[in-house]
């Protein structure tokens, strides 16, 4: 762990500084999330540090819970995708054929139709709940894992070593697991970074419309949706969780490319 | 001018490596390197890898590959020190002066151009001749170099022309601007044997008639000794012997070129065949999934227990399809296979644990055929775990015994493969098919990639195994030095046919038919003149041509 480079560290911080946020979210926050505790849209103060939102909720707070939230459905929609997409097509690629064909056209058909207006479709019709929301965004988001997987996987699997494994008669679990997986881990790890961000922005995105986290539980989309009446009246509270957004998918991008980095300058060495 | 072409003093060449986990550090690959080089006269700069005789060849072009830096020292050329010239000097040189072929003209040559294009480019740029006038030299050149239709050649892309044409190609590019130096990196080691001889053969012609100077740089000593007037042995960096062709050849001084010179001394007593095969190939006739061609033609050989039989034959003659058919990769059109007293199934699934235990592989290229990711242990282990059930301590006590085997011992089991050297990665593979004690082991190009004196480790190694394991060997190569160090009998193949089959001594004493004595005169001896001879001799087209 030794020669971190500094864009890595200022990444790291941040990304730690948002999760640990995340997590001790009701220890931090001063108050609660729906609270109503002062005017509408005040200014920031001692009281309340990032000032109050359209119907007076201390801001912080909301930022606070509503980072917890964004987080968690972000973390667990890739979660979900990277398990369902590099499973499946790690299978596509050491099964081949008509397996691989099917799994192949079937992730086409469905990439062909653009995320979020299948995302709306879905949700305009099924509960908008959380688990619901992060099931949806994983499924869709696997589509794009499962593609990258599979072409890492088919060149890994024309290698002598996996030619071995088949010879010794393993069975494609091992193949999958033991064989492909270690040695497809790192370009795996730097997409999960970006598609970490990609969800973030996806349920802020659907929050905005309203088709997300519904209120009043709070989460970053959410917010900017609640405030942007504010910003005709310069009130900035609608651009504090964008600066949010932005922060996190920076320092996220930080540390993924040095995750990138430091296993391919490895050079097929330790992980 | 001087009677010096090029003047290397003290040449000093240094590396930056990245050992992972710590920090970066400068070593030096070659320590104080100096030689002469006359106009029109021949160095060969031999070495195994690492001896750093490319970065030599590259250093008297002032360049280095990759994050190679020329540290110290002098390289003159025509008597300009050209370390210590400008960028644009720099420029005149390269391409103009001094040239360079590399080992693969298959990947130096820009596939999307065609071959003319790219031969006279370095003259056309340098100014030294009107395109016209390089188109026609280049056509003189191909000619020379024995390439079919030399006046319409040029006009063919890259992948329309052999291996061993391209190999051409690329020497009539390099002479095309008339340097006073080529450069010629490993020309042939990526060519079959009988190619190489006429490669050889042009290169040299070419270098007489023009009266160019060359450093040929090679692994292979019976190969230099063919085209050098003065040869150096390179080793870790160092000179270790330098001389006329002719000291070097028959009068070594020192341990290591003695060690180069006699490698191959292998001996080994023909077996005779014993009554039941291990293996019997029956009649086989193959051809890969959606071709209508078969690579191959009604095969039949018989391996006999604890013997090696050797199947020899240049690229394409379906030497690595027959391993592949034994194996049920690729399941024959017709024909059958019959192991250990049963048929085999022809296709891997329908092959019981058994079958497959018995019956393993070791591949050419050790790196790609070990999980990266992985420890020795575990790639040692995983056979005994997966056939015998080994586990624990058991199973660690018998990675230990077979590492002792293999002359690694026990400090290996926790390292990865990338931490290994070429050899003693092979060794592990070699533990790898042994761990799950086979009647018969598949070596395909075991030593191929491998330098020659740790080749030689390996062969001896295979062979004390056979003794004490009773493992029979099916041998693919098409080294025949390494057949006949090895073998009891012998299949050549040509084309996907048998073309000559039987005992080790059988095979290889006359009377031959035209293509097992043509690939048999085409191993580079080690004597000079060799290379007059053999061409002289030919009775057979070989098949680069």
């Amino acid at each position: 762990m030794k020669n971190i480079p500094i864009s890595a560290l200022v990444g790291l911080f941040f990304t730690a500084l948002y999760f640990l946020g995340a997590i001790f979210a009701p220890l931090l926050a001063p108050y609660g999330v729906g609270e109503i505790v002062g005017d509408v849209w005040e200014p920031s103060s001692a009281d309340y540090l990032l000032g109050t939102d359209n119907i007076g909720r201390d801001l912080l707070s909301r930022m606070i819970y509503g980072g917890r939230t964004t987080i968690f459905i972000a973390s667990a929609a890739t979660v979900l995708s990277f398990t369902l997409g590099s499973v499946l097509g790690f299978f596509a690629a050491v099964m081949g054929g008509w397996v691989d064909q099917m799994l192949s056209r079937f992730v086409d058909l469905a990439m062909s139709i653009p995320t979020l207006i299948f995302a709306l479709v879905v949700l305009s019709v099924a509960p908008v709940t959380i688990p619901m929301l992060i099931i949806v965004m994983g499924l869709l988001d696997s589509t794009r894992v499962y593609r990258l997987a599979r072409a890492v996987a088919v060149d890994i699997e024309v290698m002598d070593f996996v030619e071995a494994a088949r010879l010794r008669g393993e069975k494609t679990a091992w193949i999958i697991f033991r064989e492909i997986l270690p040695n497809a881990l790192s370009p795996l790890i730097a997409e999960m970074g970006l598609r970490f961000i990609f969800a973030v922005l996806f349920v802020s995105t659907l929050s905005f419309l309203g088709l997300g986290v519904q209120p009043p539980e709070a989460d970053w989309g959410g917010i900017v949706k609640e405030n942007k009446e504010g910003i005709v009246y310069g009130i900035p509270a609608a651009l504090i969780p964008a600066f949010a957004i932005a922060t996190l998918a920076i320092s996220v991008n930080l540390v993924a490319d040095w995750v990138l980095n430091r296993t391919t300058s490895l050079k097929g060495g330790r992980g | 001018m001087s009677d010096t072409l090029l003047k290397v003093r003290d040449l000093k060449i240094g590396a930056t490596v990245y050992p992972p986990g710590e920090k970066p550090r400068d070593i030096e690959i070659v320590h104080g390197v100096s030689f002469d080089l006359a106009p029109g006269k021949v160095l060969g700069l031999i070495g195994e890898s690492g001896a750093g005789k490319s970065t030599i060849g590259l250093a008297s072009m002032a360049y280095g590959r990759g994050g190679v830096k020329i540290t110290g020292g002098e390289v003159w050329v025509n008597g300009r020190d050209i370390l210590k010239s400008k960028l644009g000097d720099i420029r005149r040189l390269r391409g103009g002066e001094v040239t360079y072929v590399s080992q693969s003209a298959a990947a130096s040559f820009n596939p999307a151009k065609k071959i003319m294009d790219q031969v006279v480019e370095a003259a056309v740029e340098q100014k030294k001749f009107s395109r016209k006038e390089a188109e026609a030299r280049a056509r003189a050149l191909f000619a020379k170099l024995g390439l079919p239709d030399p006046d319409n050649i040029g006009d063919r892309y890259p992948h329309q022309v052999s291996g061993g044409q391209l190999q051409r190609c690329m020497t009539a590019l390099a002479l095309c601007p008339e340097p006073d130096l080529v450069v010629f990196d490993e020309p042939t080691t990526a060519l079959d044997v009988t190619t190489q001889i006429d490669v050889l053969m042009a290169i040299k012609e070419a270098i007489r008639d023009t009266g160019v100077a060359a450093l040929y740089i090679t692994h292979d000593l019976a190969v230099v000794a063919q085209v050098s007037d003065d040869i150096m042995v390179l080793k870790m960096g160092n000179t270790v012997e330098y001389g006329p062709v002719d000291q070097i050849i028959n009068n070594p001084q020192e341990e290591y070129t003695q060690a180069l010179v006699s490698v191959r001394s292998i001996e080994h007593e023909e077996k005779s065949p014993t009554e039941e095969p291990v293996l019997s190939v029956r009649n086989i006739t193959a051809r890969y999934k959606g071709t209508q061609f078969d690579v191959l033609h009604n095969v039949n050989v018989d391996l006999y227990p604890g013997q090696t039989l050797a199947v020899v034959g240049e690229s394409g003659s379906g030497k690595s399809t027959l391993a592949r058919v034994i194996t049920g990769l690729l399941p024959p059109r017709e024909g059958e296979i019959e192991f250990a007293g049963r048929v085999l199934s022809p296709d891997l699934k329908g092959r019981t644990r058994e079958d497959l235990r018995e019956l393993q592989m070791i591949y050419q290229m050790a790196d790609v055929a070990m999980n990266p990711r992985q420890t020795v242990g575990t790639i040692i282990g995983r056979p005994l775990e997966f056939y015998f059930g080994l586990r624990g301590a058991e199973k660690r006590k018998r990675i230990i015994e077979l590492l002792d085997e293999i002359e690694l011992g026990e400090k290996f089991i926790d390292r990865y493969p990338a931490e290994l050297s070429g050899g003693q990665k092979q060794r592990v593979c070699i533990a790898r098919a042994l761990a799950a004690k086979p009647k018969m082991i598949i070596c395909d190009e075991v030593t191929s990639a491998l330098d020659p004196l740790v080749a030689d480790g390996i062969l001896q190694l295979l062979l004390e195994l056979q003794k004490i394991e009773d493992v029979a060997y099916l041998f693919i190569t098409h080294d025949l030095a390494t057949v006949r160090a090895i073998s009891d009998n012998i299949a050549v193949m040509y084309q996907g046919k048998v073309q000559r089959y039987g005992g080790k001594s059988q095979v290889l004493s006359p009377p031959f038919d035209d293509y097992t004595d043509l690939l048999l005169n085409s191993v580079p001896e080690m004597r000079l003149g060799w290379l007059e001879e053999v061409i002289a001799n030919r009775k057979m087209e070989s098949a680069g041509n």
